[in-house]
């Protein structure tokens, strides 16, 4: 792992599907941080299954390693599928607040313009502030704090960066396949005694 | 927090059926608990007092120190099959457990820790002997909980020994909070875990791996077999010896999986890895095929990766799929619980001999046997050497004893010449390294199998690691003999500083007590010898002696233990001196 080749590094997008779980959280981080390996983004949040989350982590890595984390992360008890992605096989996308003053903003048309031309959507529009929002992917939403600072840009927060897998069929399925009991050590015995032409199963 | 739910619990007024602490101990007796190790404190304090009413149906084991309660667990985890069960207090005497823990975790033996908490209500309030043991010991368990409500226990407990024992083995600590071991509430039973929708212990087996697996090997010519503790962990010893027999296929074990075969069978050809036998580490880089089976590849077995088996195809067989490819680019994976693939492979492939191959492995032998084991095992100077002890205990115990060595050059040397002639006979720490692990889990490993013989070897280092614990022989009348091997140095890392770093011998000279006058202020039979001529009749006495008995051996200073793969090197570049 440690032998990575700096040229063979990219962006993995990837996603784990977990139990709602106290400490899980940790356990992910620590797989690594063990390896001194920064996650450059990190969301977690309930995916559209009740109780199932859904972790986007953005590493910056060899596909070997990340293949490698997958599996030590997919080891955890309660993970319940990890899927690994270059950038071409997702879609994603980061949302951005800015807070700048409001006086600025009525007084230049200019502003206004930008403002439109990045695609911003206010969200609050006080006397003394106003709250823009967009989404992009990381250079877009770099670009309209360059336009914004030196209109008084306030304040910036940028979300961790959602993806979705285009070729994925959802989780839905699998899941069904997860919640199927395992059948007991009898039943498998026998299963593979009248079905060895078939996959073996336990 | 202190939440409506996490009350105090003297705040409580439905006084129901059992308490949270009383239904553990009553879980503990549904998975068939015999032996607990543990040591009480003040937050598991309700816990102790509902063991006290179930005494006579199960055996607490009062260590001195936590850590020698987890690896005692160990050794009765290793040395029965069956989980290990061990209490310890919050804070500190959670933390003690840790070492254990990584020991366990990446040993895979399966244990269930049980710790007491602070009151829920205290949480994150720096309470007394308040620990983050959840987070602590995240990266050394193999799942961790913390219970805040009594009815979470039986619940809790049956997904603990479930996960345990399931799959790749390993520990598992539940963390209890006094709140939730006092709290009555109705108890309705308990029903062991078969099933976690979001776990899965096994991978599938898949059918075209082995067929693939077994063209390799039909077409080998010379097909070389590593195998684990996995053999072991499986309970397929019977299955792997079928296989090996059938193929024929010279077979080589790390220390983990050491006596999985015994010692004598004529396709065991030895110990793997940096002080194994010369003939299996230089033949791997000569052997066609290699099939790892329940081992994964650890760094004192492969030496330098990049000269590793390159010109082999290889084919493991593991139970965890984050081993295959980890380390080792694998030709054919064969995912699944060896207990199953190893009949699988078994039926297809052929029954060889590779006689010429075994004769390959014979020849190295007989060349280390010429420049290595000659001299440790019968010495031309009057010194005693640590190889002729375990020659003599050979003799007398006839291989069937469990050996259970601590950390450094004897445990080498234990691993290389100690005769074994049953599974389950070999408990070391083999991948932590953990010195002091021999003397507690060789207590434990007697009360995981009592009519065997277990003798603890320990160096005159690792020995005053855990010595604290010969206080739970003495209380537990457990019947451990233990071999000191006294070198009146730290052996191993003396023998690196002679050979990599110009003989600066840095802190490695260690002075120790009088051991057996140690031993007998615990009451314990013991002895010091010095002499080759007295060497066997004491070794006789301690085997004979009625209950536990230290012997201390004085063995020679400066020994090294050869061969050797130096770091960074590859395992046909191994020394023999």
């Amino acid at each position: 792992m440690s032998n990575a080749n700096h040229i063979d590094r990219k962006e993995f997008n990837i996603t784990v599907y977990t139990e709602n779980q106290i400490g899980l959280l940790n356990r992910i981080a620590i797989i690594f941080s063990r390896r001194k390996i920064n996650v450059d983004s990190l969301n977690t949040s309930p995916s559209e299954i009740e109780g199932i989350h859904r972790f986007s982590i953005v590493i910056h890595e060899t596909e070997e390693v990340v293949s490698k984390l997958a599996k030590q992360i997919e080891k955890q008890v309660e993970v319940l599928k990890v899927y690994y992605n270059t950038n071409e096989e997702v879609i994603w996308q980061e949302m951005a607040l800015y807070k700048v003053p409001t006086d600025v903003i009525a007084e230049k048309a200019l502003v206004e313009r930008l403002l439109r031309e990045n695609g911003a959507r206010a969200v609050v529009i006080r006397k003394d502030y106003t709250v823009f929002e967009t989404t992009g992917h990381r250079e877009e939403t770099d670009n309209l704090i360059k336009v914004l600072q030196p209109f008084g840009l306030i304040e910036f927060v940028r979300s961790a960066r959602i993806a979705i897998i285009k070729h994925s069929e959802g989780f839905n399925r699998k899941l069904r396949e997860f919640e199927r009991t395992e059948p007991g050590h009898e039943v498998s015995e026998n299963e593979y005694l009248n079905s060895r032409d078939k996959v073996f199963s336990m | 927090m202190l939440t409506k739910e996490n009350r105090a619990p003297e705040l409580l007024e439905d006084v129901q059926t059992k308490s949270g602490a009383e239904a553990l101990i009553l879980s503990l007796l549904e998975e068939k608990v015999d032996t607990i190790f543990g040591y009480p404190g003040g937050a598991i304090m309700p816990v102790y007092d509902a063991l006290y009413d179930y005494q006579d149906k199960v055996n607490h084991v009062l260590v001195r120190h936590e850590q020698g309660g987890i690896h005692a667990g160990q050794g009765y985890a290793r040395s029965s099959g069956k989980v290990g069960v061990v209490f310890a207090t919050s804070g500190p005497g959670a933390t003690n457990l840790v070492t254990g823990l990584a020991d366990a975790m990446i040993d895979s033996t399966p244990l269930v820790c049980i710790t007491g908490q602070v009151f829920a209500h205290l949480l994150g309030t720096d309470a007394f002997q308040e620990a983050d043991v959840v987070s602590i010991t995240a990266p050394v368990t193999k799942w961790n909980y913390q219970v805040t409500e009594a009815s979470e226990i039986p619940e809790v407990l049956a997904k603990a020994f479930y996960i345990a024992k399931s799959g790749r083995p390993g520990p598992v600590l539940v963390d209890i909070t006094k709140n939730a071991q006092l709290q009555k509430f109705d108890f309705k039973g308990y029903t062991p875990c078969q099933h976690i929708r979001s776990y899965r212990p096994k991978p599938i087996v898949r059918k075209e791996y082995i067929e693939q697996a077994a063209e390799l090997i039909n077409q080998a010519q010379k097909p070389f077999v590593l195998w684990g503790q996995g053999v072991m962990l499986g309970s397929a010893e019977q299955e792997f010896k079928a296989f090996v027999e059938k193929a024929g296929i010279p077979s080589a074990w790390t220390i983990m999986g050491a006596g999985a075969l015994p010692s004598d069978h004529y396709l065991n050809v030895g110990m793997l890895g940096m002080h194994g036998n010369y003939g299996p580490n230089v033949l791997t880089n000569e052997c066609d095929v290699l099939i790892a089976i329940g081992m994964r590849f650890d760094d004192r077995v492969t030496g330098r990766l990049d000269k590793y088996a390159k010109q082999a195809k290889i084919i493991h067989l593991d139970i965890d799929p984050a081993e295959i490819g980890k380390n080792v680019e694998t030709t054919v994976p064969v995912w699944g619980d060896c207990k199953e693939t190893l009949p699988l492979l078994t039926e297809l492939v052929q029954q060889k001999k590779h006689s010429a191959w075994l004769e390959k492995f014979r020849m190295y032998e007989a060349e280390e046997i010429a420049a290595v084991i000659q001299d440790e095992l019968h010495p031309a100077s009057e010194e005693l050497t640590m190889g002729e002890v375990f020659q003599q205990l050979n003799t007398l115990t006839n291989g069937d004893a469990i050996i259970v060595s601590d950390v450094g050059q004897h445990q080498m040397v234990a691993c290389r010449y100690a005769k074994l002639n049953h599974t389950r006979s070999n408990i070391t720490s083999g991948g932590l390294g953990t010195m002091g692990f021999a003397l507690p889990a060789a207590i434990g490993a007697k009360f995981g199998a009592p009519n065997r013989t277990v003798v603890a070897v320990a160096g005159d280092g690792g020995f005053q690691m855990t010595l604290q614990e010969l206080g739970t022989i003495m209380q537990s009348g457990a019947d451990v003999k233990m071999i000191i091997l006294n070198n009146q140095f730290l052996g191993m890392v003396r023998q690196w500083q002679e050979l990599f770093h110009d003989r600066r011998y840095s802190f490695v000279d260690i002075t120790s007590p009088d051991f057996v006058k140690v031993a007998s202020g615990y009451g314990i039979a013991g002895k010091s010898i010095s002499k080759r001529e007295d060497l066997q009749s004491a070794l006789r006495e301690m085997l004979q002696h009625p209950g536990s008995f230290l012997l201390e051996v004085m063995v020679t200073k400066e020994n090294n233990v050869f061969p050797m793969v130096p770091q960074g090197c590859s395992v046909s570049e191994i020394r023999l001196k």
